[in-house]
């Protein structure tokens, strides 16, 4: 491996992977929260207890943007799966994107939460 | 003898011994599954984050109202299967890359599957639930 110039491509594959077992370790989450859901209101309370926290906002919000990210850049592989974007600056172009584009989105959803009244 | 020799000796012929198989045995059908997944996943995003804003702030029994209309339910289903799917075949990739001994990977690869069918299942069963107002 050393004999390879770290890309930003190849960062970014590794991050690919990364993001995509934390989403899915995350699905649990999600799977606690739907059951809550349909288990009661005490169950649910412990679910906002615990989203609610500043520990579980860092989470969900580690969350989204996992997703974000994780949904741009497999674009970016559809894309190249399509047989386009392999030219250098292309690829530059398309991982940036994804990069940027998934850290702006999360910004983007977590503002609209807060402002239609999520933040409570 | 050599693979060159088979290949004159069988009767089949290269394209059909080859068909259907690949490094994972199942030929292309991950790969494709994976990527039918990952665009109704994506068509998906902005209804199910849309839903998710919509129960931010409510208690049980909004969340349990909004989850269980049909348009609602339909969407988060779709989304569960998609994705307990989709994250099946990606975490069998990883395994199959990185799990170099047999048995640990077979071991491995059936949990994965568990996982993904236990998550599915009960978010599906949920869904169900609030649905049929049970």
């Amino acid at each position: 491996m050393q004999v390879y110039r770290w890309t930003l491509t190849m960062a970014l594959s590794i991050v690919h992977r990364a993001t995509g077992i934390a989403l899915y370790a995350g699905t649990l989450l999600l799977a606690w929260w739907l059951v809550a859901a349909a288990s009661g209101p005490a169950a649910y309370g412990h679910v906002q207890a615990f989203t609610g926290s500043i520990i579980g906002r860092l989470i969900v919000f580690g969350y989204t943007w996992a997703l974000m990210h994780h949904m741009l850049s497999g674009i970016r592989h559809f894309v190249w799966d399509l047989g386009y974007g392999f030219k250098a600056n292309e690829r530059e172009a398309l991982t940036w994107g994804a990069l940027i584009g998934g850290i702006a989105l999360t910004v983007l959803i977590w503002i609209i939460a807060y402002a239609t009244g999520g933040g409570r | 003898m050599s693979a060159a020799d088979t290949a004159k000796r069988s009767m089949r012929t290269p394209l059909g011994r080859v068909r259907n198989l690949g490094a994972a045995h199942s030929g292309t059908s991950d790969f494709w599954r994976q990527r039918l997944t990952a665009v109704a996943m994506t068509l998906l995003m902005i209804p199910v984050l849309v839903i998710i804003m919509m129960l931010l702030g409510r208690n049980q029994a909004g969340a349990k109202q909004i989850l269980g209309s049909l348009p609602v339910a339909i969407i988060m289903l779709l989304f569960i299967i998609a994705s307990a799917w989709h994250m099946k075949i990606g975490m069998q990739v990883v395994i199959e890359d990185y799990v170099h001994n047999e048995k640990l990977k077979l071991v491995s690869i059936m949990l994965n599957n568990f996982f993904a069918a236990a998550v599915a299942l009960a978010s599906i069963y949920a869904i169900l639930q609030l649905s049929s107002g049970v």
